[in-house]
């Protein structure tokens, strides 16, 4: 393989790695926000075992999140330093500001965990409220330098220089908003449906209407309700993404639906597999003037295709896959949740079919599946750049030779926290059960928070 | 220039703050590993009490500290990005085992043995591989093929000059985790683990006294314009010597206001921080102008004039709306008795 191709497969390795635990890490500290409030409010101690819980999970999560993420970021500057040269000298401010959220986040989470019998009620959940608004910010933030290298601003660029500097503009670039915001809410889809699935498995696991049963149908109910509300705005925004590439990165546009000509009236293709030899998406199912009405909203919008591009230019064909099962699970995320709370409470039935369970427990691994998708769509379809028309991803890429022994090492290295994360997650909820959590929180006087074993 | 200048000292300032908070992290994570089979002294105990709310906090400066070079020397970042690609990979490998084993050690309380021995000895290799990025810096291992900078592994892993700072880099984390601990268990009134950090301390000052005086002994031999340089504040180095004595009067002499108490271990650390301080001083101003000796200087690697406002302000309104924060920390993990003498 040569060291480009390395390079590119290291970071991306990486990236994949950390997002699951980054997504989860700023989806959870909401859930736990809302089963705190829900305690305040009925005062039923099963929401404050499950803040515990999922505080537990949270920290543990942390403990993979935090060290990913700082490879990451020096990886940034160690495989990409063309590409972060230009970011240090246009586009400093999110990472600059990105410190900050960090610091906000490791701060009130260590008060938030060990701290957590000292502290008053209120300053408890004000530490929470800064946890889940600095795990959102971090988000936001590094989405950010996403959005600017497909939209980027702030500077004018001419024979090789970067000239006009204005670190603002280029913070407030055209896709910020829409792309931090699709981003923020699909953490939300995926932090949820992950609660969602768990309770869903362990439901299956407990005798019907037993406590512990009851425990997690709370919680699922929980997930099903914010993790359905943020799906559907998930899926708004998309639309609004969409939109984006098509005023921004047409190219991108194209690719993702297999379109190779220009045209008004263009169809929408869904599934199938694009052909470049053809210039057709075989297998497709297609809906007339869908794409151009999705694009700019009347039927009548002309959808530019690959053909007006120089092939050389084109992003990666397969990401038309990329998208579909992006989107397709983003329609199913807002599916499953409408019809399982009309079968429950529309329909009035008390327990849910083994089917229901198992799909409710798919929806997590299908939340992280459409979070990858995305995030492999959005990257390799700007390629052949890494800022969009301005800079090349082999112009701004290491010179170092022989990665092939360092990209061995990362995977050794992520396979033994994957691994081991699993392990301790399973250990450490084996130990400690549902039961053990209920009995604690009824003694009171009792530390819960600082409980170990 | 002035901008220059004013960047290259806040970014000093960042390895030095860094610096001291990843000695006290790594060395407490080390010593808990050590004293993990002593349980009457409680060592491990008081190690992990500082360690469990603090090491996120420590890892997040060493992300600010990448940021900041990134975003105030650019074309530095670039050099700096290609040579260290080999040495940051190694860091980044352990520091994540170090992390992640770290905070499985406190979950899974039955495999805590095997699980303490992983992050602790990755994490005392770590400060050894995070120094060698200064003798890197001093030039003698960067060769460049068509313009391109390549690090030299061989003659950087055949230097005395690099081991010296290796050896450095490791005596210091033993020895300023040994005091802070030695004053952090006596506020938390563990007065046996307090006798084991304090007697660590008086073993470690000396080792690392002489590993410093061999760094400048090999530097003399190998970056003779850095040692000339570091010369001409004379003065300045006898001070920072001069505080290590008092680091001493600190571990060996008794207060005068406590009775039956031997040792100062505030002082101590106070002290080792101001001895720290000029010592860095006196090798950062040697350094200047030069970020990569002798064909990357602080000026021609300086970013824009206005992204440097903008992130200067940044800098600004940040730790403005930081400090209460730290503060806050600081209070109620630091100073709160009721957190320090906890049972266990
Ligand atoms: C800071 C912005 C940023 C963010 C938030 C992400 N990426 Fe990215 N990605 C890049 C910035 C980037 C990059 C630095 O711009 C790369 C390196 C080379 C390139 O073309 O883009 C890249 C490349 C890259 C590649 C290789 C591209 C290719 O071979 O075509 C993959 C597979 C991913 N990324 C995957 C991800 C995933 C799964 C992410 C989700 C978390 C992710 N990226 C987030
Ligand atoms: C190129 C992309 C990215 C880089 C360079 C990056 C960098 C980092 C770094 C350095 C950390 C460690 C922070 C610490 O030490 O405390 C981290 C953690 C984290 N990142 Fe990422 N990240 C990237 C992508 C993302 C994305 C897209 C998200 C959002 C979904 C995200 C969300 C988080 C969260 C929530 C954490 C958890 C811990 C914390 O905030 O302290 N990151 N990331
Ligand atoms: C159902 C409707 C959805 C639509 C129409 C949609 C649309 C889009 C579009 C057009 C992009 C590309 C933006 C770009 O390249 O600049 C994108 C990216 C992305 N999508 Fe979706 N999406 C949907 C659902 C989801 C779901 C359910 C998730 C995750 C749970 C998700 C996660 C992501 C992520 C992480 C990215 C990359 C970040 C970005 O560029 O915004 N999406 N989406």
């Amino acid at each position: 393989m040569d060291d480009l191709v390395i390079a590119r497969s290291l970071f991306g390795t990486t990236m994949a790695f950390h997002i699951i635990f980054a997504t989860i890490g700023v989806g959870l500290p909401l859930m736990i926000l809302v089963a705190e409030l829900l305690y305040q409010k009925t005062k039923d101690l099963d929401y404050v075992v499950m803040a515990k819980r999922w505080t537990k999970t949270f920290a543990i999560l942390l403990g993979v999140g935090i060290p990913t993420g700082t490879i990451a970021g020096v990886q940034l500057s160690l495989l990409w330093p063309g590409f972060m040269e230009v970011v240090g000298r246009v586009m400093p401010l999110p990472f600059q500001i990105e410190i900050y959220a960090f610091f906000v986040e490791a701060l009130f989470m260590s008060i938030y965990v060990y701290a957590a019998e000292r502290i008053k009620p209120w300053m408890r959940i004000v530490s929470l409220v800064l946890v889940a608004l600095g795990a959102l910010a971090s988000a936001v933030l590094i989405t950010n330098v996403h959005a600017f290298q497909g939209t980027p601003a702030g500077f004018r660029y001419e024979n090789g220089e970067f000239l006009d500097i204005d670190p603002w503009a280029a913070f407030f670039n055209p896709s910020f908003l829409v792309t931090a915001g699709h981003v923020a809410l699909s953490a939300y889809v995926v932090g949820a449906f992950a609660v969602g699935s768990v309770a869903a498995f362990k439901m299956m696991k407990n005798e019907r209407g037993s406590r512990v049963y009851l425990f997690h149908q709370k919680a699922l109910l929980i997930s099903l309700v914010v993790g359905g509300a943020f799906a559907f705005f998930t899926a708004l925004n998309g639309h609004e993404s969409a939109q984006y590439l098509h005023e921004y990165q047409p190219e991108k546009l194209a690719a993702a639906e297999g379109l190779f000509e220009t045209q008004s009236h263009a169809p929408l293709a869904i599934g199938g597999f694009t052909d470049r030899e053809t210039q057709e998406v075989k297998w497709a199912i297609e809906i007339p003037w869908a794409l151009s009405f999705l694009s700019g909203n009347s039927f009548d919008t002309v959808v530019v295709g690959l053909n007006d591009f120089p092939e050389e230019f084109w992003p990666p064909l397969y990401i038309h896959t990329l998208f579909n099962v992006m989107v397709g699970i983003g329609s199913l995320l807002i599916l499953i949740p409408i019809l399982v709370l009309i079968w429950k409470k529309g329909l009035k039935k008390k327990h849910y079919p083994k089917p229901v369970l198992w799909t409710l427990v798919a929806t997590g691994p299908l939340a992280v599946i459409a979070l990858e998708c995305g995030w492999i769509f959005a990257c390799t379809g700007r390629q052949p750049w890494v800022i969009y028309r301005i800079l090349s991803t082999a112009e701004s890429a290491t010179t170092a030779t022989n990665l092939g022994t360092l990209f061995i090492l990362f995977i050794i290295v992520y396979a033994i926290l994957g691994t081991a994360v699993v392990f301790v997650l399973l250990y450490f909820f084996r130990k400690n059960t549902e039961m053990d959590d209920i009995k604690r929180a009824e003694k009171k006087g009792k530390p819960l928070y600082g409980s170990n074993s | 220039m002035a901008d220059a200048l004013i960047a290259i000292t806040v970014l000093w300032g960042f390895v030095f703050i860094y610096a001291v908070m990843a000695t006290m992290d790594f060395g407490a994570g080390f010593w808990s590993m050590i004293y993990i089979n002593h349980e009457k002294t409680k060592a491990t105990n008081v190690a992990n009490r500082y360690l469990s709310p603090t090491w996120e906090v420590t890892n997040t400066f060493i992300v600010a500290l990448v940021v900041a070079v990134y975003s105030l020397f650019p074309t530095a970042a670039y050099t700096l990005g290609t040579i260290l690609l080999v040495p940051g990979s190694a860091i980044l490998l352990l520091l994540a085992l170090r992390s992640a084993f770290l905070v499985f050690s406190n979950i899974a309380t039955e495999y805590k043995k095997p699980l303490t021995y992983i992050s602790g000895i990755a994490g005392i290799i770590i400060p050894g591989l995070l120094i060698s990025v200064l003798p890197i810096t001093h030039g003698e291992f960067v060769d460049y093929t068509n313009g391109t900078a390549n690090l030299n592994l061989v003659r950087l892993f055949t230097s005395p000059n690099v081991y010296t700072f290796i050896g450095f880099a490791v005596s210091s984390t033993l020895f300023l985790s040994s005091l802070l601990l030695a004053d952090y268990s006596k506020a938390s009134k563990e007065m046996e683990a307090y006798k084991v950090y304090l007697r660590n301390g008086k073993i470690l000052g000396p080792v690392t006294l002489l590993m410093a005086f061999l760094i400048m002994l090999t530097l003399a031999n190998e970056a003779e314009w850095l040692y000339e340089r570091m010369m001409e504040d004379f003065a300045l180095l006898l001070l920072s010597v001069g505080f290590f004595l008092i680091v001493g009067i600190g571990l060996y002499g008794s207060s005068p206001f406590q009775k039956g108490v031997k040792g100062m271990p505030r002082l101590s650390v106070i002290a080792v921080v101001i001895q720290y301080l000029i010592a860095s001083y006196v090798y950062g101003k040697a350094h200047l102008p030069y970020i990569i000796y002798p064909n990357v200087t602080i000026q021609a690697a300086f970013t824009d004039p206005n992204s440097f406002r903008a992130v200067f302000i940044t800098y600004i309104v940040g730790f403005a709306i930081l400090f209460p924060g730290f503060f806050y920390f600081w209070s109620l993990f630091m100073n709160d008795k009721r957190y320090l003498r906890q049972k266990g």
